[in-house]
């Protein structure tokens, strides 16, 4: 793989899962749970279609095929999309929306941080600008996790159902392959070892003050980053999100 | 169980260095949450820098009655607007 | 227009007050949460907050359901920008209807049991990406022409929660037409679009101000109050007025073949909407009352837990400090 080839995949993981995960909130617009959490919702999922529009710009440009930003997010198809698993999961409920949330902020918190050290400019301006909302994000959202586990017995139960649920996702995000030891290599990429290890002492915390019980199982699912094997739910989402691009090619809007 | 998150009230102190000013409310079952809360739904268009919320209950308002004893009084102080002196133009910007 | 057909209520109340009261509202004072007011008054005032507050949050549903099928990034964003704009306008007038003695949560169980109303216009289906366009032109259009004079209404709270709404609405009709003339400037399929959700949403929209009140008495009473600024006739032909050549700039026609100027009253001259339609809609049968209802109804249902989770945290959190204090 070239570096150049190296990168371009680097930047789609990068702007495909906030692409998908800005996706996945913004189904949430006029049905949160209050007000107030309904236009929360939507200041992340803005924050992370901006998000989008500066990882998978940047990538057209790296690519030098001639494609946009939204030619990447609207007419490529499942195999093609390289964001990690866990960001394409169903909503379900309040809880897994917002456990989902809390282990992506973490993660993406940790690896934006050390993204603004990167040694290529374009990046590092775009994960300085990123780190700032996702502080927000992580902020919000481990709050509410921690408000929801050590609230009520329904809301203890609810959210203990998603982290069972949403656990054996995690993995994925710290699995580093030739992609990532390219692009740590050439100064842009962090360690993503020492990224878990920081991401376990912060999810910990979060956990125990939400009493929370991690599962045991390491187990982790794989598949998104590489675009080797998605989930299902992947291929209805863009059914949906590439509806008219794909009826009417060719059209501007 | 049921009770409703209680009432906040919202003052935001904007960019340009003024006091904090009453700008809405909202509901959140704490101060933490207010305070993100308002964040997310008093700042979208970039309008402030710095936020406080109180509880609404804890807010002592002037009744309606006492508009006169409090407020006529200043309306007397003429002084104590620039407007009240008249500087010649001579004399430059004051 | 987001509050239709608002009966006000009769009021009994101190002949001496109601005048003093009448005639600081005739010297342009504001009323403010704690001043003396008529019963009549508070009531009118609640089920017309209330009545806009609920449209505004049903209002987030027909154009929420194109926000996961937006054709670009920055479409998907700007629409998803106003529908959020939407939930923060309804908060604002719960917020305002909250100073008359009122709960939020009050009022949305008036919403969801139907015992309160919210604008007919959002039980209609969007089914195009152009509706986007003509909700935002049309809906948003008529809606500002009843709520920029509103910013001017009596009640002190109402008149700021207005004034915010308007300097934030200010991009929604914008985002819309906007959205209609790249329609209207792109292919024949795209034209075609768009001329058939202007068809659909034309008389929908004149529907919005709410059928002639100019022999009203309930309409009588709020003007006098300054919670209504103007007859729903002469807000519907305001709103012809300008938006008629904003059509013909798009190169779309107007579904109304009477549809002509007339010089002497200086304003279009203009077909009624079906009033009986009107009346089906506003008794729950329209195209799309009872899923309107049912969504607004499952995400209360759906969202207890988690309001009452967080409450509960924060009670064990309030006890905590006390008890280490």
């Amino acid at each position: 793989m070239t570096d150049r080839a190296a990168l371009f995949e680097y930047l789609l993981r990068l702007g495909d899962s906030t692409l998908i995960l800005g996706h996945r909130v913004s189904e949430w617009c006029g049905h949160a749970p209050a007000l107030e959490e309904d236009i929360a919702l939507a200041n992340t999922a803005l924050d992370l279609i901006g998000q989008t529009q500066m990882w998978l710009g940047l990538a057209g440009e790296v690519e030098g095929a001639g494609r946009s930003a939204d030619d990447l997010a609207m007419l490529r198809d499942v195999w093609e999309f390289r964001n990690l698993l866990l960001v394409e999961q169903p909503n379900g409920d309040y809880g897994k929306t917002i456990l989902r949330q809390c282990l992506f902020d973490a993660f993406h918190f940790e690896l934006l941080t050390e993204l603004t050290h990167a040694r290529d400019d374009r990046i590092a301006g775009i994960a300085a600008k990123a780190l700032k909302e996702v502080t927000y994000h992580l902020d919000r959202s481990s709050e509410t996790v921690i408000g929801l586990g050590d609230g009520t017995e329904e809301s203890n139960a609810r959210l203990q159902a998603a982290l069972d649920l949403l656990w054996p996702y995690v993995g994925e995000m710290f699995a580093a392959d030739a992609v990532d030891a390219a692009m740590h290599k050439s100064g842009i990429a962090p360690d993503l070892a020492v990224l878990r290890s920081r991401f376990d002492t912060r999810i910990d915390a979060i956990l125990t003050e939400a009493t929370l019980t991690k599962p045991d199982s390491a187990y982790a699912q794989s598949g998104g980053k590489t675009g080797f094997r998605h989930s299902e739910h992947l291929g209805h989402m863009l059914t949906q999100m590439q509806w008219l691009q794909r009826a009417y090619p060719g059209a501007t809007w | 169980m049921k009770h409703e998150w209680p009432l906040w009230e919202v003052f935001i102190r904007g960019q340009h260095g003024l006091n904090h000013r009453h700008v809405g409310s909202l509901h959140a079952p704490d101060a933490e949450h207010a305070l993100r809360n308002a964040r997310d739904v008093y700042t979208r268009r970039n309008e402030g820098v710095s936020i406080w919320v109180v509880e609404a209950r804890h807010i002592t308002a002037s009744s309606p009655s006492d508009k006169g004893p409090l407020y006529e009084p200043s309306e007397s102080k003429v002084y104590r607007h620039p407007t009240f002196f008249d500087i010649p133009d001579e004399a430059g910007h004051m | 227009m987001y509050a239709q057909m608002v009966t006000s209520e009769a009021t009994q109340d101190d002949p001496d007050k109601l005048a003093a009261f009448q005639a600081r509202i005739d010297a342009g004072d504001k009323i403010e949460p704690k001043d003396w007011m008529p019963e009549g008054y508070r009531k009118t005032l609640i089920r017309q907050i209330g009545q806009h507050a609920h449209s505004e949050i049903v209002g987030q549903l027909p154009e929420g359901n194109w926000i996961t099928r937006a054709p670009t990034l920055e479409r998907k964003a700007i629409l998803l920008a106003k529908v959020q704009d939407e939930a923060g306008h309804g908060l604002y007038l719960y917020g305002a209807a909250e100073t008359l003695g009122v709960s939020r949560d009050e009022l949305t169980e008036m919403l969801l049991d139907g015992r309160m109303k919210y604008s007919s216009i959002f039980n209609y289906p969007t089914l195009t990406w152009a509706d986007m366009g003509a909700v935002g032109w049309l809906v948003d259009g008529a809606a500002i022409m009843n709520q920029v004079p509103l910013q001017r209404t009596s009640y002190g709270p109402y008149s700021r929660a207005m004034i915010r709404i308007c300097k934030e609405e200010s991009f929604h009709q914008r985002q819309g037409y906007h959205i209609m003339m790249k329609m209207a400037q792109g292919t024949p399929a795209q034209k075609k679009m768009a001329q058939d959700a202007l068809n659909r949403f034309w008389y929908p929209s004149l529907m919005m101000f709410g059928p002639s009140d100019t022999d009203s008495v309930h309409s009588a009473q709020s003007m006098k109050w300054k919670i209504k600024m103007n007859t729903n006739d002469e807000l519907r032909q305001k709103f012809v007025d300008q938006t008629v050549p904003q059509a013909q700039y798009l190169g779309l026609s107007v579904p109304d073949e009477t549809l002509r100027w007339n010089d002497e009253k200086g304003g279009y001259d203009f077909a009624e909407p079906d009033w009986s339609e009107f009346y089906d809609v506003i008794k729950g049968n329209g195209p799309c009352n009872t899923e309107r209802l049912a969504a607004r109804n499952k995400a209360w249902d759906d969202g207890a837990w988690v309001r009452e989770g967080l409450m509960a945290h924060a009670e064990k959190k309030r006890a905590a400090r006390m008890a280490a204090e």
